[in-house]
């Protein structure tokens, strides 16, 4: 099946999201999809699936001219997406989320999980997708609930699949599985768009690129002929550098000082095990791991959402072992969560609003017992012009904001605060290569004026790229240290520690 | 320096207030307005339905709109009867906007009711310009203190605040039952459970008897419009609102910029509380001068109503508190003049409910009133 999108606009108020878009998808292709934080990709997906309306312009499918009143005709009409941010009942097992709304039913009308169940395998079976038919979804990792989307939109006997950013939230082992789907995808003949900032990934396995910038395609290619340089050239409209631009680090006195740690998951399983590891003043430390080996419980432990079983954690001479989130916040340290979208930012505040979500109640913008306003604003619009953040109006919510630029507002209200440690998970996740150079420079820059700065990322690239120190994890604990100035730090060696296989200190 | 300029320009542009989008004032306005109209025509055919002929449906009609604006007294009336719905309504819109749930309003007035009585008449000697204000104060502080309760127990438990608001009404019916009938607080030489009546200084004065001496407004009036503006500003700016409103929309965002969920939900199900202990006072000191079982009249079940009717928003809450105070004056009115059951706004309210809870269905009713769901995003 080919789909054709002729002169596709749509305006949001002032914003013109796509601007005369043209685009061609056809059947047993992959299409990737490229383009600057905002330049419109989402909301030409979403139009193509029936979910939003064109101002201006039609849809053409083999030729014949459609009108999508709603996603269900979109759906009707063998169009599928899968969204950036999923649409999951988690209380529902894989089976049940895949027939919500399409449900087969008996001859009473009454619920035929049975047949769903068989319906769910046939799908798993065709496309290699492994997805366990009944575990409910919250006890499923990220990976496995992305590939629940992708079944519910095969389940719909779509024809064309949207992709919108699906690797963005993967670990490097859950991309391979993943494109290996999507090749038996197009092998059997489906049409699929895939969005997504790596660079690498549309050289990896798409047939056709296409670029965007501000609302339109600016360019067109094979991916065989063109070079990762090549493409973000193309979508930034300048040269992008790929290596962080850094000077060697001069390590000062110990910001935070973790001792002997111990936290506990909900299920009183050990997730950081008796870890000890040091942060300086002035450095990068990079923690490697496998997702999954309890970065994310030593993050919540050292920023003060989960509680400490046993161990110390200092920050800056200061024991802060028992210390609130807050007065942790207040005594300089920043947190660039990983999920955006659930812990960072509320969607339906405005941008000023969320600039202020975590320091409203401190000076300069406590005002007794008010908040004062007028500073929020005139804040807020500051960061958005620092960090880019492309909206019209500092006013408007959040949730309006495209995937990279809610992130890039996250990262703008943790880094423009005076601070002393900065702990950044995925802090580019979803963020195009322009923003990403960005952020980079902004944390060496926070290095550079004496913070501490720790990062997590299951991204080996960005840990190699920022850290001074590279740390590895494993099992909750810390297995191997690397120095890592001028990025000397053996990949492979990292990569084995990752994996459990060495034990001690490799220098 | 031009790039400083520039970058003067582009924070100027994003500071400037964009116009409220099309599909929030549909949501805040048209779909109320409309609701409202449906329901009426709805209870209109109810009638029908149960055999009333056209010419008394408009003859109470005409009565419910004479009964709530067609005079001075209606005008008295509709008022009166807003000032409870709209203090308490208040409350739960606060706690709408916290995400609770609460539906122990009506124990909250109970409550703050009889405490606003038995400190007027245990301090009856204190001065007007003392007594008044504190008995009003007594009120809000127990009924703040009763529904703090159910924060607490939620705070420390997750015990749903549905459920133990709902227990603790039931309990709130049972203890005045009780304290009714305690010497120090019944009426003297009656055995039927009614309090000693609130002493003159206690009282909120009436703001109409030099019209008319049956004219009931009373100055609750001012204490229903200073709390619209209060809680305007704690939710829109203070900081504890600015927790409230953020712990209400992702609960989990709120707890990593280091707001404690435990302080937010007792405070905002205090201060809740503390607004239907208000609406209690205000109704035992303006209007009924004593407490009585069920004096409540199922004030505390209606302003969860009025705050779903008004969004949440202080000034919806206002506006949808008088237009039901207005159905509650005109109702009484429609039974005499048509004799026609009161029941019948109840239905009209319920029916009020139903719209505002399903905008869709609105929607589907009235297409013209709406822009083209398409055309905009921002509804997705
Ligand atoms: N519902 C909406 N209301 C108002 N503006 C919107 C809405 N959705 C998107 N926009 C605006 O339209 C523009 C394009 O957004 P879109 O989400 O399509 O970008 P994108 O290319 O997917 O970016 P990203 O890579 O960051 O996800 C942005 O400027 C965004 O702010
Ligand atoms: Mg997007």
């Amino acid at each position: 099946m080919d789909v054709e999108l002729r002169g596709i606009t749509k305006r949001f108020g002032s914003v013109v999201a796509n601007d005369g878009v043209n685009l061609t998808i056809r059947g047993g292709e992959v299409l990737g999809l490229l383009g600057e934080n905002g330049a419109g990709k989402s909301t030409m997906m979403n139009i193509l699936s029936g979910l939003y309306s064109p101002d201006e312009g039609e849809i053409l499918i083999d030729g014949k001219p459609v009108v999508f009143q709603g996603p269900g005709d979109g759906i009707e009409a063998g169009i599928g997406m899968v969204h950036q941010h999923f649409m999951l009942v988690p209380v529902f097992t894989v089976a049940e989320n895949v027939v919500l709304g399409v449900e087969p039913t008996g001859r009473l009308g009454y619920l035929d999980l049975k047949r769903a169940r068989a319906q769910v395998d046939e799908i798993n079976q065709l496309y290699g997708l492994h997805v366990p038919a009944d575990t409910l979804i919250e006890d499923l990792p990220v990976g496995i609930q992305q590939r629940v989307e992708i079944l519910k939109v095969l389940f719909r006997q779509a024809d064309v699949l949207i992709l919108d950013e699906p690797t963005a939230v993967l670990t490097p082992q859950e991309v391979e599985e993943f494109f290996g789907i999507v090749r038996s995808l197009k092998e059997a003949g489906k049409a699929i768009v895939f969005i997504t900032h790596k660079l690498h990934e549309i050289l990896e396995v798409s047939d056709r690129v296409s670029v965007m910038r501000q609302g339109r395609i600016v360019g067109e290619g094979d991916p065989k002929t063109l070079t990762e340089a090549d493409l973000a050239e193309m979508m930034v409209g300048r040269p992008v550098s790929f290596t962080v631009d850094k000077t060697v680090a001069e390590p000062g006195r110990p910001m935070l000082e973790v001792s002997d740690l111990v936290v506990l998951r909900d299920n009183d399983e050990i997730a950081v095990d008796h870890l000890n590891m040091v942060v300086k003043s002035g450095e990068v430390v990079g923690i490697a791991g496998v997702q999954g080996n309890g970065q994310s419980a030593l993050v919540e432990a050292i920023t003060g959402l989960a509680r400490a079983a046993s161990g110390k954690i200092v920050f800056d001479g200061k024991d802060i072992t028992h210390f609130s989130v807050r007065q942790r916040h207040s005594e300089g340290m920043a947190h660039i969560p990983e999920d955006r979208h659930k812990s960072g930012m509320v969607s339906s505040f405005t941008i000023a609003e969320n600039m202020v979500l975590n320091s409203y109640y401190e000076k300069p913008y406590s005002k007794g017992m008010a908040i004062d306003w007028p500073t929020v604003h005139k804040t807020a619009a500051k960061y958005c012009v620092d960090f880019d953040v492309r909206t019209p109006s500092v006013f408007l919510p959040a949730g309006n904001l495209s995937g990279g630029n809610q992130q890039k507002m996250v990262v703008a209200r943790e880094l423009e605060r005076q601070t002393k440690l900065v702990i950044a998970s995925q802090p580019t996740r979803g963020l195009d290569v322009g923003s990403i150079e960005y952020i980079h420079s902004r944390l060496i820059e926070a290095r550079d004026e004496g913070d501490g700065v720790l990062i997590v990322s299951s991204e080996l690239d960005e840990i190699m790229g920022l850290s001074d120190r590279i740390l590895v994890m494993f099992d909750g604990r810390i297995v191997a240290e690397f120095d890592n100035t001028g990025g000397k730090a053996d990949r492979n060696a990292i990569g084995l520690a990752m994996a459990g296989a060495t034990e001690g200190a490799a220098a | 320096m031009s790039d400083l300029s520039s970058i003067n320009e582009q924070m100027r542009s994003l500071l400037a207030r964009t116009a409220r989008g099309r599909s929030e004032f549909e949501d805040l306005v048209v779909v109320p307005v409309f609701a409202v109209v449906v329901a009426l025509i709805f209870g209109m055919l109810v009638m029908l339905a149960t055999g009333v002929d056209i010419a008394t449906i408009g003859k109470s009609f005409v009565a419910l709109a004479k009964g709530s604006l067609g005079s001075v007294n209606a005008l008295s009336e509709t008022l009166t009867a807003a000032i409870p719905l709209v203090l308490a309504g208040l409350g739960l819109g606060l706690g709408f906007r916290a995400g609770l749930f609460n539906i122990g309003a009506e124990g909250q007035v109970l409550l703050g009711g009889t405490a606003a009585v038995i400190f007027g008449f245990t301090f009856h000697s204190l001065p007007f310009a003392v007594l008044m204000p504190l008995s009003l104060l007594a009120g809000a502080i127990v009924g703040g203190l009763y529904a703090a309760i159910a924060g607490a127990l939620k705070a420390a438990t997750g015990a749903h605040e549905v459920i133990t608001t709902i227990m603790l009404n039931l309990i709130s019916f049972k203890l005045l039952d009780y304290l009714l009938r305690q010497p120090y607080i019944q009426k003297e030489g009656r055995a039927d459970p009614i309090s000693k009546s609130v002493p003159d200084a206690a009282q909120l004065p009436r703001l109409l008897d030099w019209l008319d001496p049956n004219l009931r407004l009373h100055a609750g009036l001012f204490v229903m419009l200073a709390a619209v503006v209060l809680v305007w500003w704690i939710l829109f700016r203070s900081k504890i609102g600015f927790a409230f409103r953020a712990s209400g929309e992702n609960p989990h965002a709120a707890r990593y910029a280091g707001m404690k969920s435990g302080l937010v939900i007792v405070a905002a199900m205090g201060t809740a509380g503390a607004l239907a202990g208000l609406a209690g006072a205000s109704q035992v000191l303006g209007v009924l001068g004593r407490a009585s079982p069920g004096f409540s009249a199922d004030i505390g079940f209606d302003a969860i109503a009025v705050a779903l009717l008004g969004r949440s928003h202080p000034l919806g809450i206002l506006f949808a508190g008088i237009l039901f105070g207005g159905l509650e004056a005109g109702g009484r009115q429609m039974q005499v003049d048509a004799g026609v059951s009161i029941d019948l706004i109840a239905i009209i309210q319920a029916l009020i409910i139903v719209f505002i809870a399903a905008p869709l269905l609105v929607r589907a009713i009235f297409p013209w009133g709406f822009a083209r769901k398409s055309k905009g995003g921002s509804e997705v």
